[in-house]
């Protein structure tokens, strides 16, 4: 049983997140989890709307890059806030998800940082024996 | 995180190298720039880990570089400069960043201190109301995709030509702000759905606009040549970049490249210092991107001059003509060009990365305006908003040393975290009320992230760049009120 889905870390120019998974797909939605935890409070985000997202990248650590920035990017162009994410597929270079939230309202949403990017720097996926966690580094 | 413990060797009291032989790949030694005193936080954030790091990339020459203002970044440092011969190096869009073309522009007025304390809780309301900020602000000028299909090429002349400033601002920005190179068609969907709705805004982050006052000249004949005449004096600082247009560009090649290292056969002790030769199609692919968020980001600025004019002229009544608003300068600190530089006596082409560093050509230099030829070009050093920040010429020791690039600003000592722990948005407000600055924002609490106790001094770290002699310190100003996104 994995307690903390999610704690941030310090990194001095920007910001650190480590997720935690019991299995690989609780990892990457606890990871989306924590990148909208920094950008708003997660429980202000309503189930209002969902959204489909497909990534094919060619391995597990930039698969994991790729969608985390596929949410940067409906965040930043569509204005869509996540708080549940069921990790529908996902292989070695294929992630298939169904993202649940809504539209961005400023008077609702408190926004917190301005997240430009996930980055590869550091970047590992770890099993041991409790399951899965990574430490991702944020630009923010 | 545990201490450094490479080895730095003194060659004198500024310059600091780690040798080519800490680390088994690295091509050519790094190059620190600090003080005795800096270097403890140095060690402290195993920097030096990626200056080293920097070193092992294809092609690079002389020194994997790092300047005073040096902190812990994702792959390059940031304060990283390193310069790779085109013929046979790599380009790194790690050694750029996410935000492409960040940078600062500095404009003059002719007003006193005395002048603009009376009114400046109406002007910065004013500066707040006309130049849009905050995170996904929106500019009041979406730009349409024909329109981004021009401005990603004419970068700042397209803000002109639609009547945002003059020819003359033009003259005073690097590259005349506008990037040779720039093809759309590398530019993706998304990095445009993006760019649209938020040209012409500020942003959010370290982000900020300042009115600020002169408080120290320590060259007045260079200072006079850029406007700048007598204490008291206030000017304009604008510090922005390409928003999430430049992100996304950055996002989008640093995938490709991502995929390409092993296709070229590079290694690298971090995937984000992902590279492709600088000569191959993904290379140039990159820098035809680069150039479109570059000129995004001189775009954002000269629109932002424009309404900051617009602003002073409705609060003090006179047109910018009568306040003396010209622009001083305009540098990027997060770019790569391909420039020009004598390299063992030879003249060699080569794609400087800066990364968090200023471009500081010297005098006479080819590429600075003819009103600046003899003194060398501005170099613009933002510190944090509660101290100060400095103006400084580039230097021909920069063009020897360290391919005419100095500091960019005072860099962080605290991470973000562990400001926002430590201290409150609030409180940060009221402190820098009490001494005299207003400052106003869409987002307080995140005041704490940027507040004085979460930099480095800034006058330490132009006072190496000065000691070391790659930029020579002309004026000190300090600000009276900020706009943070």
């Amino acid at each position: 049983m994995i307690e903390k889905a999610f704690e941030i870390t310090d990194h001095t120019a920007d910001v650190g997140i480590i997720a935690y998974g019991a299995d690989i797909k609780q990892l990457f939605s606890n990871a989306a989890l924590a990148l909208f935890s920094l950008i708003t409070e997660p429980g202000s985000i309503n189930e209002k709307l969902r959204r489909h997202v497909e990534i094919i990248s060619e391995d597990k650590d930039s698969l994991l890059v790729e969608w985390l920035n596929e949410l940067i990017y409906l965040f930043d162009a569509e204005h869509v806030l996540f708080k549940r994410f069921d990790i529908e597929s996902l292989t070695n270079n294929q992630l298939k998800a169904t993202c649940y939230g809504e539209d961005f309202d400023p008077l609702k949403h408190k926004i917190k940082t301005e997240v430009k990017a996930a980055t590869y720097h550091m970047l590992k996926i770890n099993r041991n024996n409790r399951g899965y966690e990574v430490q991702i580094i944020f630009d923010v | 995180m545990p201490q450094w413990q490479g080895q730095l060797v003194k060659i004198d009291d500024y310059h600091w190298e780690i040798p080519q032989s800490y680390k088994d790949g690295m091509r050519v030694p790094g190059l620190i720039y600090a003080s005795k005193e800096m270097l403890e936080s140095i060690r402290e954030e195993q920097t030096p880990e990626q200056v080293a790091n920097v070193a092992f990339l294809p092609g690079i020459v002389k020194f994997s570089f790092a300047m005073p203002d040096i902190h812990w970044g994702y792959g390059f440092p940031i304060g990283g400069v390193a310069a790779m011969s085109v013929k046979d190096g790599v380009i790194s869009p790690g050694g750029v960043g996410y935000d492409i073309n960040c940078g600062v522009r500095l404009l003059r007025t002719n007003l006193s201190e005395a002048e603009v304390r009376l009114k400046i809780d109406q002007l910065i309301k004013e500066l707040f109301a006309n130049v849009p900020s905050g995170l996904g602000s929106e500019g009041k000028m979406t730009a349409s995709r024909k329109e981004m299909g021009e401005l990603m090429v004419e970068g700042a002349r397209w803000a002109v030509k639609h009547g945002f400033g003059s020819e003359e601002d033009l003259d005073a920005t690097e590259e005349g702000g506008c990037l040779r190179g720039a093809d759309p068609s590398k530019v993706s969907d998304k990095a445009l759905k993006r760019g649209m709705p938020q040209a012409g805004t500020l942003g959010s982050g370290n982000h900020f606009l300042e009115v600020q006052v002169v408080r120290e000249i320590f060259e007045p004949k260079i200072a006079s040549v850029m406007g700048i005449n007598e204490i008291g004096q206030v000017l304009v600082l604008i510090h922005t970049g390409s928003r999430g247009f430049g992100h996304q560009v950055c996002t989008d090649h640093l995938r490709v490249m991502e995929e390409a290292v092993s296709k070229y056969g590079i290694k690298l002790p971090d995937r984000q210092l992902a590279c492709v030769p600088i000569e191959s199609k993904e290379g140039r692919d990159y820098l035809a991107a680069m150039a479109c968020a570059a000129n995004y980001a001189w775009c954002n600025r000269q629109c932002i001059v424009h309404w900051v004019r617009g602003s002073f002229s409705k609060v003090f009544g006179k047109g910018p003509e009568e306040l003396g608003m010209k622009q001083i300068y305009d540098v990027a600190h997060n770019i790569a060009k391909i420039e020009e530089h004598m390299v063992d006596g030879q003249k060699l082409k080569v794609c400087v990365h800066r990364k968090g560093a200023t471009r500081a050509f010297p005098p006479n230099h080819k590429d600075i305006p003819q009103k600046y030829k003899e003194i060398g070009q501005p170099v613009l050093i933002p510190g944090d908003m509660g101290r100060c920040s400095f103006i400084a010429v580039g230097t021909q020791k920069a063009m020897e040393e360290s391919f005419g690039s100095t500091c960019h600003g005072a860099g962080r000592v605290l991470s973000r975290h562990a400001a926002m722990r430590s201290l409150r948005g609030k409180d940060v407000a009221q402190d820098l009320k009490r001494r005299g600055i207003t400052i106003k924002t869409g987002n307080i609490p995140s005041l704490a992230e940027e507040a004085s106790q979460a930099y480095k001094d800034v006058t330490e770290v132009i006072e190496v760049c000065h000691q070391a002699g790659i930029s020579k310190k002309v004026a000190m100003a300090v600000p009276i009120g900020v706009i943070k996104g």
